[in-house]
């Protein structure tokens, strides 16, 4: 039993009235609601764990998202995975705590400012003492557990369905770049300190500071690969939930079986980009695109930081050396560096 | 409309409200290209704010010159001994300015006991003196800084008896201590830092002590150089607290293809350069040694002298007072170059 909770009459009406659905999806929020007998999934393979909660049906939620709520699988991936990523929050959680002197006032008010700070450079890889940086290092071996125990828990609940394990190959290049960022590289720099530190604005304050310490990272070419796929993974996504929706009053929604049964709404899908740019996507091609812009992202982003401070030291000079650098016609009059002027640099 | 939607949308439109009415600035902003066109180098002003800084940093009226001439102060009045060779017709404009930028409130009686002008009773004559001094240093030996247009007392006291603007070494707020991370001089809301998470006091280290700033690779390839992002946000703090102390951007000096290079930076990134030593030149030979003068209510935390840094002069203006030249109006505040 099916029953369309947003306005059925209305539909029905509109459809009477003029033969087909008028701007059925022009919504900010999605209309058609979909309710049923709540239904508990597919029958699980042998050995997994049965899935749990009582599914219930949220109005609220189904305005952005399916009305149905549960149920969960969590299985001995999942609850490791959950265990760990606890561990790794109270850590930081409880550091962060310790910095305001246990003030729940000061927590909130600095909590975008506090941070679990990775250990001084004097110690390199060697393992600090608790209070500097033993906390940080504890904090990052049971977030990384828990961000690659969540990888195994997806990859295997894709298997569990019959599905295909593009989701967990893409989420597997978001945990390239974080494992670059705070362990890949670290170890070839020699020093945890390299590493970014656990905290909302500390991480930002990082990443401007790893730009200038290593001469500018618009320079690096990875990094500008990783913005392209960045922004034109916003652009693609735009263009395509706005081309599906548009063309969902023909059954456009159905995509992937207008992959190889392309009906009107394929086809004018293809026609209006056609028409616009002179080439189109199709309906596989499509979500080809999306993958891989996505994917590419933290992918090449990852081998920019990789390469920095490792292969290239100052990115400026080396998009200089490369003749990715233009010069500019000098604006002001020649300024020397006045450390070169006198002996000793004091020159009153 | 259904009600969560309603609530909703109203909730949502009343935080849009306020981030809008309460972190941002209205436009238009004024910007003025300094650099070669493409490069960013310019300065963005927001005219009505700008309005009210050249409004709160006035020169006030200063009592006319009258040349230099008669007996000199040291062979008149006692105990003088910075401004002996000043003509007493001259020593007593200076003094009556004095009171103007430091003490209007308070007058003569904030720094001399009335009974006895000469004595050195008072911690503040003491500490003026010794501010004479540094006055005539600045302005005699730092010209690389200052120029011709010099500073008196009212560039830093703005009619305050302690600048508005002065810094004490900042050890940071209380920590649990215990098994739980030490402090690291960051990670807490940097008001000397433009309210970043970055260390709070970039002061101690690079104006006070001399600690090396520049962390930036000389080469394309790695040649060993082992500057840390940890020291290079060190340097990074003291950038953005030079950034608000004078009410620019970056590229007033820096060209941001590349911070370091000296050719593509602007000639005020020597002015700065110059600023930075006299500014350690201050706190350390005249501001550090009055700790022992100064009582406990003036001193830090740590039980230090106020310090100076770039904000202390500037006020929040590229140039303090808007470049107005105040020093030539009192040439006994000038030195003679040794």
């Amino acid at each position: 039993m099916v029953d369309l909770v947003a306005q059925s009459s209305d539909l029905g009406a509109l459809i009477r009235d003029r033969g087909y659905v008028m701007a059925e999806y022009q919504n900010i929020f999605t209309r058609v609601q979909v309710r049923g007998p709540v239904h508990m999934g597919p029958a699980l393979p042998r050995g997994s764990w049965a899935r749990s909660g009582k599914p219930f049906y949220s109005r609220f939620l189904g305005l952005i998202g399916d009305a149905q709520v549960g149920p969960i699988y969590l299985g001995t991936t999942g609850m490791a995975s959950l265990i760990c990523g606890f561990i790794a929050i109270e850590i930081i959680g409880l550091n962060m705590w310790a910095s305001v002197n246990w003030s729940p006032i000061q927590f909130i008010r600095q909590l975008p400012w506090l941070a679990l700070e990775p250990p001084p450079p004097a110690y390199g890889l060697h393992i600090p003492p608790l209070a500097q940086g033993g906390w940080w290092l504890m904090a990052g071996f049971f977030l990384t557990t828990s961000i690659l125990l969540w990888w195994v828990r997806m990859y295997r609940r894709a298997v569990a369905l019959g599905l295909g394990t593009h989701t967990a190959w893409a989420f597997a290049s978001a945990i390239w770049l974080y494992l670059v960022l705070g362990f890949i590289r670290p170890l070839l720099m020699g020093s945890w300190a390299e590493a970014v530190p656990f905290g909302i604005f500390p991480h930002l304050d990082w990443t401007a500071a790893f730009s200038i310490r290593y001469g500018n990272l618009f320079y690096n070419p990875f990094h500008m690969l990783s913005i392209v796929f960045l922004y034109g993974s916003a652009v693609l996504f735009a263009m395509h939930g706005a081309t599906i929706l548009a063309v969902s009053r023909f059954g456009g929604e159905r995509e992937v079986e207008q992959i190889t049964d392309r009906g009107t709404a394929a086809e004018r899908a293809a026609l209006f980009w056609r028409w616009t740019m002179g080439f189109n996507a199709t309906f596989e091609s499509w979500h080809r695109w999306g993958w891989w812009f996505a994917v590419l992202c933290p992918l090449v982003g990852g081998i920019g930081i990789l390469l920095t401070g490792t292969v290239v030291d100052n990115w400026y000079l080396w998009g200089v050396k490369h003749g990715i650098a233009p010069s500019y016609p000098m604006v002001f009059p020649h300024v020397a560096d006045p450390a070169t002027l006198s002996a000793g640099g004091i020159v009153k | 409309m259904s009600f969560a939607l309603r609530i909703t949308a109203g909730v949502a439109t009343v935080a849009v409200a306020a981030v809008l009415l309460f972190q941002t600035e209205r436009p238009p902003m004024d910007s003025i290209q300094r650099g070669f066109r493409g490069t960013g180098m310019e300065e963005i002003y927001n005219p009505r704010l700008l309005a009210k800084q050249v409004a709160a940093n006035q020169v006030p009226a200063t009592l006319p010159f009258l040349g230099d001439a008669g007996p000199k102060a040291g062979t008149i009045y006692k105990n003088v001994k910075v401004l002996n060779d000043v003509s007493v017709g001259e020593f007593t404009r200076l003094m009556a300015s004095v009171t103007t930028w430091v003490a209007p409130t308070q007058g003569c009686a904030y720094c001399h006991d009335t009974n006895d002008m000469a004595s050195d009773a008072l911690y503040t004559k003491v500490v003026s003196r010794r501010m004479f001094q540094m006055v005539r240093h600045i302005n005699g030996d730092w010209k690389t800084h200052v120029a011709a247009t010099g500073v008196t007392c009212y560039t830093c006291h703005r009619g305050q008896p302690v600048p508005p603007n002065v810094w004490f070494n900042d050890p940071g707020q209380t920590q649990a201590g215990g098994f739980a991370q030490i402090p690291a001089g960051k990670n807490h809301p940097a008001a000397a830092a433009g309210a970043t998470a970055l260390p709070f006091d970039p002061y101690t280290p690079f104006l006070e002590q001399n600690h090396d700033i520049r962390v930036v690779s000389q080469t394309a390839l790695p040649t060993g150089d082992r500057t840390s992002i940890k020291q290079t946000e060190w340097t990074y703090a003291l950038m953005m607290n030079f950034s608000q102390a004078l009410g620019v951007n970056c590229t007033y000096c820096h060209s941001t293809r590349s911070f370091t290079d000296w050719d593509q930076s602007s000639p005020q990134r020597a002015t700065a350069w110059y600023g930075i030593r006299m500014v350690r030149d201050l706190n350390t030979n005249f501001l550090d040694p009055l700790h022992s003068t100064f009582p406990k209510a003036r001193l830090g935390a740590e039980g230090d002298s106020p310090k100076v840094d770039c904000a202390t002069c500037h006020n929040g203006v590229y140039k303090p007072l808007f470049g107005v030249a105040t020093a030539k109006d009192f040439p006994e505040l000038t030195a003679a170059a040794p």
